[in-house]
């Protein structure tokens, strides 16, 4: 009878999360992938096949916009933890006591406000009448305004700097663990900066790399905003085709089929970056 | 490495988290600073401090459109903030008091939203509510409007995301819960909903204002699942959006830092609350 009981009581709570899980995330997805063999015949009549995914590939602005998008969230992933690595080493190992502790909430501050107010001060930044052309008019460095928007170099700034905080935190959180007497005893030994570098520091720090870097592929790769705002028309992201799909074409077919691509580069990624380094995805998260 | 290289790399490394901070807060800065300059655009030069740009009658206060989106944006996030916490708190005592089978397979899913671009989570909850709307007319006959694009998809797909990081924080929490205090309790003759009450709730507190605080900065500021579910009525940064390809106005630069200054309220009332909570641990140990 208890045993029913505690039968009954497990199903009762896990009742919410299978609702959640199975109405909101699977069935939906299901119905992306379905959506994606579907060919519009006539009006309301639907066949299955291959065709979006032909048409995907017939259409190199398409599939050239996909791979760019690809090559560039990997770039950006890459240079993110580049920027990352020295600040979150600085702030888990340089730093002390408050000037810690202020100096990771500073770098945490940013991220809480929308991302759209970030890419509005970039824009007044960076744009033809902005404050950077501005200063180099004033010092006599440039005659003619530039526009610095739109720009290849600007959207991956852009996206570095959007991507930061999901770099940083996991970066300062395994680099605390650190045991400081390994870089003593390597330094005492005779090994050099570099060697501490590569054979202790990064190797420790590897959880925190892959999980910062899955996240910042992730958010990069299925990127709107950063990527429409300073990069716009010249520098087209995948995203904004498949939200054009869906939304001036009304082309839902192919625009499922290109959401499906995405989620299964963004998830193989994900899933080659844990394999790669013999990580759980529930360690890495939690 | 000799004394004197090992200071030079040491200045670099701290002229480079300089560099680092001013690149953090220059944008935003700057967003703020010209929300008080006496000029229509947003751009140098400087013609004098204002305050028209909140209180005057091209202000923010007086621009219907963003009010509208700051009281739908208010309304839903206030509702995600409500199932979050709610469903996080179910799903953790789930995982931290049960044990089932398919257990590992389910913590699994709950954590796949977080891997889901929200845009594809944006599209095939739009996808799959259309199949739905055209399923219940087809087989009863009945036209449902509540499917559509509008603000309960929207309320919708961006609960299906937060939930894991509402989960997540209050799980770690009870997880560092002594239950040894339950059991006291227990054998004092406490109902379960009592001591739910009592003890565990209050326990959980700490979690549930800062994954509550969270929860509902993230569903405010999100765009990507927002921006494929929204119907007519728009949240805040769909109309900050469309204002924004329209062209920059000082206007704008109001809102943001009404937007700066509410969320660095609400961070700093989080990171109070953490530290009381962090505190109190190291007492009760």
């Amino acid at each position: 009878m208890n045993r029913l009981l505690l039968k009954w009581n497990v199903g009762l709570l896990a009742l919410p999360l299978l609702l959640w899980i199975v109405l909101l995330i699977i069935l939906p997805l299901s119905d992306l992938f379905i959506s994606s063999f579907q060919e519009k015949v006539g009006v309301g009549v639907f066949e299955w096949g291959l065709g979006n995914y032909q048409a995907f590939l017939q259409e190199p602005f398409y599939w050239q916009t996909f791979i760019r998008t690809v090559l560039f969230s990997i770039i950006a992933t890459m240079a993110t933890l580049g920027v990352a690595f020295p600040v979150a080493y600085y702030i888990a190992k340089v730093a002390r006591g408050r000037v810690k502790s202020m100096l990771f909430v500073l770098c945490l501050l940013p991220f809480w406000v929308s991302e759209l107010v970030r890419n509005y001060g970039w824009m007044i930044i960076l744009r033809e009448s902005g404050l950077l052309n501005h200063f180099l008019m004033k010092l006599n460095l440039i005659t003619q305004p530039i526009e610095f928007l739109y720009r290849d170099a600007t959207v991956m700034m852009g996206l570095i700097y959007t991507s930061l905080l999901f770099m940083v935190v996991p970066l300062v959180v395994v680099l605390e663990n650190l045991d400081e007497s390994l870089l003593e005893a390597s330094d005492d030994l005779g090994g050099g900066r570099l060697i501490s570098l590569r054979r202790i520091i990064i190797p420790h720090a590897m959880p925190g790399i892959v999980s910062g870097c899955i996240m910042v592929f992730m958010l990069t790769l299925g990127n709107y905003l950063t990527a429409t705002l300073l990069g716009g028309k010249e520098s087209l992201w995948f995203t904004e085709h498949i939200y054009n799909q869906f939304m001036t074409r009304w082309n839902w077919e192919l625009g499922s089929a290109m959401g499906f691509l995405l989620l299964v580069v963004s998830s193989a990624l994900v899933w080659l970056g844990l394999r790669m380094t013999g990580q759980k995805l529930n360690k890495v998260m939690t | 490495m000799s004394q004197r290289s090992v200071k030079v790399l040491a200045g670099i490394h701290k002229l480079y988290i300089v560099f680092f901070f001013a690149y953090l807060a220059i944008p935003l800065i700057l967003v703020a600073l010209f929300a008080f300059n006496d000029a229509p655009y947003p751009a140098l030069p400087w013609r004098g401090f204002t305050l028209e740009w909140f209180l005057g009658n091209k202000g923010v206060f007086q621009d219907e459109r963003l009010m509208d989106g700051l009281k739908v944006s208010f309304s839903v996030a206030s509702m995600v903030t409500f199932l979050c916490l709610l469903i996080g708190t179910l799903n953790a005592f789930l995982f931290e008091r049960r044990s089932f089978p398919g257990k590992g397979i389910l913590y699994f899913l709950m954590l796949a939203p977080l891997v889901v671009p929200g845009v594809i989570l944006g599209v095939s909850i739009l996808i799959f509510s259309h199949t739905l709307t055209n399923g219940i007319e087809g087989f009863l006959g009945i036209e449902t409007e509540i499917l559509r694009p509008g603000l309960l998809l929207v309320t919708l797909g961006q609960f299906a995301f937060i939930t894991t990081v509402t989960t997540l924080v209050i799980s770690a929490r009870l997880r560092k819960f002594d239950r040894m205090q339950e059991e006291a309790a227990f054998d004092l003759g406490a109902s379960h909903l009592h001591v739910l009450t009592t003890l565990t709730l209050p326990y959980l507190k700490p979690a549930l204002i800062s994954s509550g605080i969270v929860a509902f900065l993230m569903s405010f500021e999100n765009f990507n699942t927002t921006f494929m579910l929204v119907g007519s009525d728009a949240p805040l940064t769909i109309t900050l959006f469309d204002s924004l390809r329209q062209g920059a106005t000082p206007v704008l630069n109001a809102v943001s830092v009404l937007l700066i200054l509410a969320s660095g309220v609400l961070v700093a009332i989080s990171l109070f609350v953490q530290k009381v909570d962090y505190i109190l641990d190291e007492h009760s140990k």
